[in-house]
């Protein structure tokens, strides 16, 4: 057999009870992934390094019983931005090439604590800047659905690992969407938590104030069941919050949305939005309302300069956060002939090893920090931040969540906008808000569009409200049939392999 | 031209940026040693070396120390403020950015009174903030030690994220031809301060204390302050005083020849004197300075900062008062131990048991001269507190003659090892009466002639036997006591 079997098919939840209960073994488990990413991905280069003696080494601790829980043994594809000892760390980008970390970020170490099994490390837009992969400096990464179009991004290798069967699990890092929009254009399930709600320690840094890991799997349960093992207070982390993590996995066991009052953002519609997307998400408004919930139309006026303000905000932060990539301590080294001067060593090592997009937001970034600019830029977009805050908490005086389409449109083609950075950009329109806010946010499948793609339905809660995401995403799951989407793609895929 | 001259002309303007080692344990945001001359890169960790997804959390003390500080220089303390990055490459720059304070700093509008020659001088205190240190860069291969000229470049990060505090003054004038002392005095007061605090070792020469400072010249007719220089790292009080009278110099060299100052940093150098021009800052760079997102903003709870007051010691201008009282100093005394830097070095010489005229007596008037021709600050010369007793206590009960007794103290500047074996290798010390008599009675043996002209009654004739005794004695004689015995024998 080579990557068909039924193993990669079961959600997270079912292998783990499966290998509790003895029937298979986690390194059966472990191995049927990596049977199956040797045969698929190829076709979807979805991992950037996959960590055969990690995986298998963890699974063989959880099969003698030294670590168990409710993913003991359950495999994971985790983005390639979050550092692993010992296994290459790269954030996508070629100024990172052949780094080995000294360290563990915390969610690692809560992962291996729990059981969970490493595949490897998935690929994405370098140092998580895009929307499709394609700015990833080993070559983008496939949708499942399509190999033509983009799997989202930055975390599309994640999605595209999850929706392709080669892992259950995912962790992806959502700075402006990029965890909830690759989700939306793979047919899978992907959560930005609270700010503060999962360790930072061990992120690499895109924009320290926006950025966020979280999980991404098939059902909305697998994600909470994530969710639940990588959240809480970290001391090595400032910003982390000291707060209990909230009822996640209860409340995706619940999925009971009766009584909840539901906002429907009204910013989020119109032009630009593609008309299969638009009818799947009303009707899945349409469902929440049947299931008992009272659905709102809720004004944001702000979240129109939201996408604006992140670009000065997350660009500012990036160009400081990419400043320690100067070849004298880690990673690529150009030029250094025992000659030049430490400066030109730093210069030559930026421009080889940092691709276009990335130097345009390190050039942005600077510009907006500039003296003498710093107050008509950055400083300007700090207060479009607080509208955006308020926006939110006045919202949620009327409202528990809100709810948007995750992305205007299906998965776009490879290649259709990657020389167009403002329509690139445009993926995110929907998701950036949240990330302003610091609020949590799920897109969850709601169908798929009249072109036969996945459609994402955005919920977006209040701070440390992470359970009503699920609450409302498990409803609409149940309602919708949505986790059987992916049939389609194991189908094909099945066919292929056998 | 020199420096008072200059100083009829023009009115000085001063300002101090001191930099201070804090002494926690541990590094600013993470748990690395802070411990001085550890083998270079190993008192180091992801987070100090700004490894990637590594992340910075502050450290409780040092927040504490630096609020200390700001109490006993009199400041407000900030209700709510932040760190922020001062963005700029540099190799020994971990992160390629340092996290400092910019306009949120923690302490601020405070003053620091510092006493010169009779006279109180009120510096104030602009800001008090705090930051992380950078690594040290060696460039190696070079004569000088500077980048230029060097082959390469080695960087010890054991020294980057230790937590440092810069106490910064707003201009002060009005210190006339005082400027130069001024400066000094202010910083050895500064230092004092942060002593008696417990913040900080306050080690010059381990740069643990350090100095950047500010001068600009004003024609009297001006009203507005002139281009000022700052000279970086003054890593002396000596230093301090030498680098403002050459910049007072210098500047007043260029102006009175229609030129213009310069606004740049200078470095200073020490067997010179001398201050060279460093990076100008006409086309310094621009820090993009913004807040440190990776940090919460620190509210310092003002229970916390009522309960650091009431823990501050007293400070060293009391704790000095109370001193002079104890053992009868005069104001004069006091102000020129202080300004010598010797007040503690002369207290733990009466605790090591002097009286406190000798203990001043040989601070003052013997020892820092000694450390001046030496080029070290009077804390590092080689006899310790105790050393300066024992030889005030031998000298006491006549076991060493005040000659002998600088001989002495020379000995053990020279580090040839304590006063007792200093003593019992050089064979010095008084010699006795019998041996006294002996000696006189060769020396007159010796020189019959001599001898004759002094039973003349030609007293003049003395001093060449009393020479003889000392040289046959090698030095230990008594001489006032070998003239009364030659008069004794030969009248």
């Amino acid at each position: 057999m080579s990557g068909d079997s039924e193993l990669c098919r079961l959600e997270a939840s079912e292998l783990a009870k499966r290998i509790a209960d003895r029937d298979v073994s986690a390194v059966e488990v472990a191995q049927a992934h990596l049977d199956r990413i040797a045969a698929l991905d190829t076709a979807y280069h979805a991992f950037l390094h996959v960590d055969v003696d990690g995986a298998l080494a963890q699974a063989k601790r959880v099969d003698a019983g030294e670590v168990e829980g409710p993913l003991a043994g359950v495999p994971l594809a985790l983005k390639d931005v979050i550092v692993t000892r010992g296994v290459p760390t790269t954030a996508g980008s070629r100024i990172l090439e052949g780094w080995l970390p000294p360290y563990d970020a915390t969610i690692v170490e809560r992962m291996r604590d729990a059981g969970i099994v490493v595949l490897g490390k998935t690929n994405m837009d370098e140092f998580a800047m895009g929307s499709s992969t394609e700015h990833s400096g080993y070559g983008a990464a496939h949708n499942p659905w399509d190999l033509d179009r983009t799997p989202g991004g930055s975390g599309g290798g994640s999605a595209a690992a999850v929706a392709g069967f080669l892992a259950p699990l995912g962790i992806g890092t959502d700075t402006g969407g990029s965890i909830r929009q690759p989700a939306a254009v793979t047919g899978t399930v992907g959560i930005k938590p609270t700010y503060g709600g999962v360790s930072r320690y061990g992120l690499i840094a895109f924009s320290s104030s926006l950025d966020q890991a979280g999980p991404c799997a098939r059902t909305v349960l697998d994600a909470a069941l994530l969710h639940e093992v990588i959240a809480g207070h970290d001391s090595r982390d400032s910003t982390s919050i000291d707060a209990p993590v909230p009822p996640v996995v209860d409340a995706a066991r619940d999925g009971d949305v009766s009584g909840m009052r539901i906002g429907v953002v009204k910013e989020f519609a119109g032009d630009g939005y593609q008309s299969g997307v638009t009818a799947r998400f009303d009707e899945a408004v349409a469902t929440l309302a049947g299931l008992g919930a009272e659905v709102i139309e809720v004004s944001c006026p702000h979240f129109d300069y939201a996408l604006a303000a992140y670009y000065l905000i997350a660009p500012s932060e990036a160009s400081s956060n990419l400043a320690r990539y100067d070849a004298m301590r880690y990673g690529l080294r150009v030029g250094d002939d025992g000659e030049a001067s430490a400066e030109a060593v730093m210069a030559a090592t930026r421009e080889a090893g940092f691709g276009a997009e990335v130097k345009r937001r390190i050039i942005l970034g600077t510009y907006a920090l500039s003296a003498g600019y710093y107050d008509a830029y950055y400083g300007q977009a700090q207060k479009v931040r607080t509208l955006i805050k308020r926006d939110f908490e006045s919202a949620f005086e009327q409202v528990d969540v809100l709810v948007s389409p995750t992305t205007p449109t299906t998965a776009f083609k490879l290649g259709e906008r990657v020389d167009d950075p403002l329509s690139m950009y445009l993926a995110d329109l929907c998701t950036i808000p949240s990330n302003l806010y610091g609020g949590p946010a799920m897109s969850v499948p709601c169908g798929l569009s009249d072109d036969g793609l996945p459609v994402g339905f955005q919920v977006m809660a209040p701070v440390l409200a992470d359970d009503r995401l699920y609450r409302v995403g498990a409803a609409l799951e149940q309602a919708l049939g949505t986790a059987a989407l992916l049939d389609e793609v194991w189908r094909r895929d099945h066919a292929a392999t056998s | 031209m020199s420096y008072d001259d200059v100083l009829d002309r023009y009115e000085p303007v001063l300002g101090l940026e001191t930099h201070v080692e804090l002494g926690t344990a541990t590094k600013l945001f993470c748990g690395c040693s802070t411990v001085f001359g550890g083998e270079p890169n190993s008192q180091v960790c992801p987070v100090c070396l700004g490894l990637p997804g590594s992340l910075p959390v502050t450290n409780r003390a040092a927040i504490e120390f630096t609020i200390k500080i700001g109490l006993a220089l009199h400041c407000d303390i900030a209700e709510w403020c932040r760190f922020a990055r001062k963005n700029y490459f540099y190799p020994d720059m971990p992160k390629d950015y340092q996290v400092s304070q910019y306009d949120e700093p923690l302490c601020t509008d405070g003053y620091l009174d510092v006493a010169l020659d009779g006279r109180t001088y009120r510096v104030e205190i602009e800001r008090v903030h705090l930051e992380e240190d950078t690594g040290k860069t060696l460039h190696v291969g070079g004569d000088t030690g500077r980048i230029h000229g060097a082959n390469h470049s080695l960087v010890d990060y054991n020294r980057a994220g230790i937590p440092l505090v810069e106490i910064v003054t707003r201009p002060i004038r009005g210190t006339g031809k005082h400027a130069a002392a001024v400066a000094k005095a202010y910083v050895s007061e500064l230092r004092d301060v942060l002593r008696d605090l417990g913040v900080s070792d306050v080690r010059m020469e381990q740069g643990s204390l350090r100095a950047d400072v500010n001068v600009s010249l004003m024609p009297p007719d001006a009203d507005q302050l002139g281009t000022r220089t700052e000279t970086k790292n003054v890593n002396s009080l000596r230093s301090v005083e030498r680098a403002v009278r050459h910049e007072v110099e210098r500047q007043a060299g260029v102006l009175d020849a229609g030129g213009r100052v310069v606004q740049e940093t200078r470095h200073f150098h020490e067997d010179s004197g001398t201050t060279s021009p460093g990076r100008s800052k006409e086309e310094a760079q621009d820090y993009r300075y913004f807040p440190e997102p990776d940090l919460v903003p620190l509210a310092p709870p003002r229970e916390l900062v009522e309960e650091l007051r009431a823990s501050l010691p007293e400070p060293p201008s009391v704790r000095r008062a109370r001193f002079a009282e104890t053992h009868g100093y005069t104001a004069v005394d006091m102000d020129q131990m202080t300004n010598a830097g010797v007040v503690d070095l002369v207290e733990a010489t009466i605790d090591a048991g002097a009286p406190a005229a000798k203990a001043k007596g040989w601070w003052l008037g013997y020892l820092v001269g000694r450390a001046g021709e030496l080029g070290l600050e009077v804390a590092e010369l080689a006899i310790t507190p105790a050393g300066v007793a024992r030889i005030s206590a031998l000298e006491d009960e006549g076991s060493l003659t005040n000659k002998l007794a600088r001989q002495v103290a020379d000995a053990v500047l020279a580090g040839e090892g304590d006063v007792d074996a200093v003593i019992d290798a050089h064979g010095w010390r008084v010699a006795g009466e019998d041996e006294l008599v002996a000696a006189v009675d060769a020396a007159i043996a010796d020189a019959p002639d001599i001898a004759a002209k002094i039973r003349e009654g030609n007293q003049g004739a003395v001093g060449p036997l009393v020479g003889a005794i000392m040289k046959a004695t090698g030095g230990s004689a008594d001489a006032k006591r070998a003239r009364e015995l030659i008069l004794e024998r030969l009248s």
